[in-house]
């Protein structure tokens, strides 16, 4: 039979999504897997310093709560989950899903698999050694420019050591970098045992795995056509894949949940984060976005078919943060009348008394919320019957002390600069370290042999 | 003064400037220090007027100092066309001060880009 059908479910679309999207997953109709992204750019190294200071810690520990909940209905209905919530940690992660499992009594039937070999900031000092530069893709800078302040650096896997961990009987499958598109990708090839050279299969399941990786993002969320049309987002159904052996697939929700599924939505969650069109890179293959086919086949379906998809590439991108410097945002409202100008008045003196103390910084940059914060000029003269405006001044420097003296300088301005000054009952604002992201390129055949799968004893 | 019942030297253009957000949606996202938008026509017959009008020059015009350069490609399986804004995000990631930091809604300042369109055209458009 080739008409068998594998679901593939959205659960989180990043650490922070919405808390009970993975449980009406799993409750509110027929699913297989239940896939849960966890990591962007700068994640890891958040993660990682969590682990320095405990090694118990450094993955998504909400992942923990949340796989309770849903644990009992996974051993009932045998549905499998697949997710990057591992981070910098994936063993610790893994290790206390499975004291919830057994504290519940299903870890004999639920077992839990680990994906390691991502992690290459032990090794980072023996890569550049052997004389892999890691240079910067976007700027072009070596790593060595910055090598003292590195935080963290992971290679971005594929779904290979997904797929392998379901063959050997992962349940739940915790990883650390793994692409968001792998954990779809490893589901569709470990239920259809497609070769891993069938780039347009590859191409295929990472189309799938890229439009419910964000979550309701393409089910309703953040949708702008017709947003107004979009009913029910107390209660959005994430977006689920029925893919088919043929590599063709159609993306749905849950029956009796909010939000839409249309082409609209579906084709806006495509366009997100895309480069050239004709070259997604993964580490699995190359997919070619102007191949793909959107058809709407019925009420809350689309049908996606015609992927094409190249073969893969012979690097692997590694994702490095490392310690930049400090920032803080300062906001103040200055009401009618004339509340753009006082707000701009405002600015004047803020920036003269740092001036005034001698403060360096790297960057002082103010915007006028509800005048220019989000279209720049484009936005045009603001009203003079605005009946507020938000001063938001933010600064960035290398060392902290200005930072720490630019936060006392904004709750003056209250009784010492125009009138009609409100909002500031938020209080001082917050000194925030500056993790920077450094893209980089490595050749794979120096991280797929320290890739590792386990799966944990019940 | 009598009317002169002179013909005009030119045909005025049949064209009226409407702005995208009558002919398309959009969504934008970020890698590094650029913003991408995905712009999407409403209609499939409005596709080609974007592939026309919505070029990569005029794009670079409307966010003159608010971007480095532009890099246009074309979906036309999915009616849509997709720019890259480069260097539009202040530094970008976690090293831009500004609120939009990863360009989360640069996609609705390109709506307000206006383009010539048809007359016959711009009577079905809701303005």
């Amino acid at each position: 039979m080739t008409d068998r059908i594998v679901r593939v479910a959205a659960g989180q679309g990043f650490w922070g999504d919405w808390l009970e999207a993975p449980v009406r997953q799993v409750q509110g109709g027929p699913i297989d897997y239940l896939m849960m992204d966890y990591l962007a750019e700068v994640t890891m190294s958040i993660m990682q310093k969590q682990k320095s200071r405990d090694p118990k810690y450094g993955y998504a520990r909400d992942f923990v709560p949340l796989m309770e909940r849903i644990l009992p209905d996974l051993a009932a209905k045998g549905i499998r989950v697949t997710s990057n919530a591992g981070g910098v940690n994936p063993r610790a992660c893994a290790e206390a899903v499975r004291e919830v499992a057994r504290k519940l009594g299903v870890s004999d039937k639920v077992r839990i698999a680990l994906v390691t070999g991502d992690d290459i900031l032990p090794r980072l000092d023996e890569l550049l050694a052997k004389g892999h530069a890691l240079t910067d893709m976007d700027t072009g800078r070596p790593l060595a420019d910055i090598r003292d302040k590195v935080l963290s650096a992971n290679a971005y896997l594929g779904m290979a050591p997904i797929v392998e961990a379901l063959r050997q009987g992962g349940q739940v499958v915790i990883t650390g970098r793994v692409t968001d598109t792998g954990l779809t990708l490893g589901p569709l090839f470990h239920e259809f045992g497609w070769a891993t050279d069938d780039w347009d299969k590859v191409a295929a399941g990472t189309v799938a795995g890229h439009i419910i990786e964000c979550g309701a993002q393409s089910s309703g969320g953040n949708l702008l056509r017709d947003w107004r049309k979009v009913k029910g987002l107390a209660n959005p159904g994430f977006p689920i894949v029925e893919a088919t052996a043929d590599g063709s697939f159609i993306i749905t929700k849950h029956p009796n949940t909010g939000g839409v599924v249309s082409v609209a939505s579906v084709t806006e969650q495509l366009v997100y984060e895309m480069g050239d069109p004709h070259t997604y890179i993964t580490p699995d293959g190359v997919a070619d976005f102007t191949s793909i086919r959107l058809r709407q086949a019925g009420k809350d379906r689309v049908r996606v078919s015609g992927i094409r998809g190249r073969e893969k590439t012979a690097m692997l991108k590694v994702s490095i943060a490392y310690f930049y410097g400090y920032k803080a945002v300062g906001t103040l409202v200055y009401s009618w009348p004339d509340a753009y100008d006082k707000a701009r008045a405002a600015d004047q003196i803020l920036r003269q008394r740092l001036k005034d103390l001698g403060l360096e910084f790297e960057q002082v940059l103010t915007e006028y919320v509800g005048v220019d914060a989000t279209h720049g000029p484009l936005a045009g003269k603001p009203s003079p019957d605005a009946p507020e405006v938000q001063l938001r001044v933010g600064v960035r420097a290398r060392e902290k002390a200005p930072v720490e003296r630019f936060t006392r300088e904004i709750a003056p301005l209250v009784l010492t600069g125009p009138p009609s000054v409100t909002g500031f009952a938020v209080g001082r604002p917050e000194v925030q370290e500056v993790v920077a992201y450094w893209p980089a390129l490595i050749d794979r055949r120096e991280i797929e042999p320290f890739v590792k799968v386990e799966v944990l004893d019940a | 003064m009598p009317k002169a019942a002179r013909k005009p030297a030119r045909k005025a253009p049949a064209t009226r400037l409407v702005p995208l957000v009558a002919l398309a949606h959009a969504r934008s996202g970020d890698k590094g220090d650029t913003a991408n938008v995905g712009l999407i026509a409403l209609e499939p017959a409005y596709y080609p007027l974007l592939v026309k009008e919505v070029t990569q020059a005029r794009v670079a015009r409307h966010f003159k100092g608010m971007v480095k350069g532009v890099d246009r490609f074309e979906l036309p399986n999915l009616n849509a066309l997709n720019f890259l804004l480069h260097g539009a995000l202040d530094g970008g990631g976690t090293i831009s001060l500004k609120t939009d930091a990863q360009g989360k809604v640069y996609s609705t300042a390109l709506l307000r880009m206006e383009i010539p369109v048809p007359l016959t055209l711009a009577r079905k458009v809701k303005a």
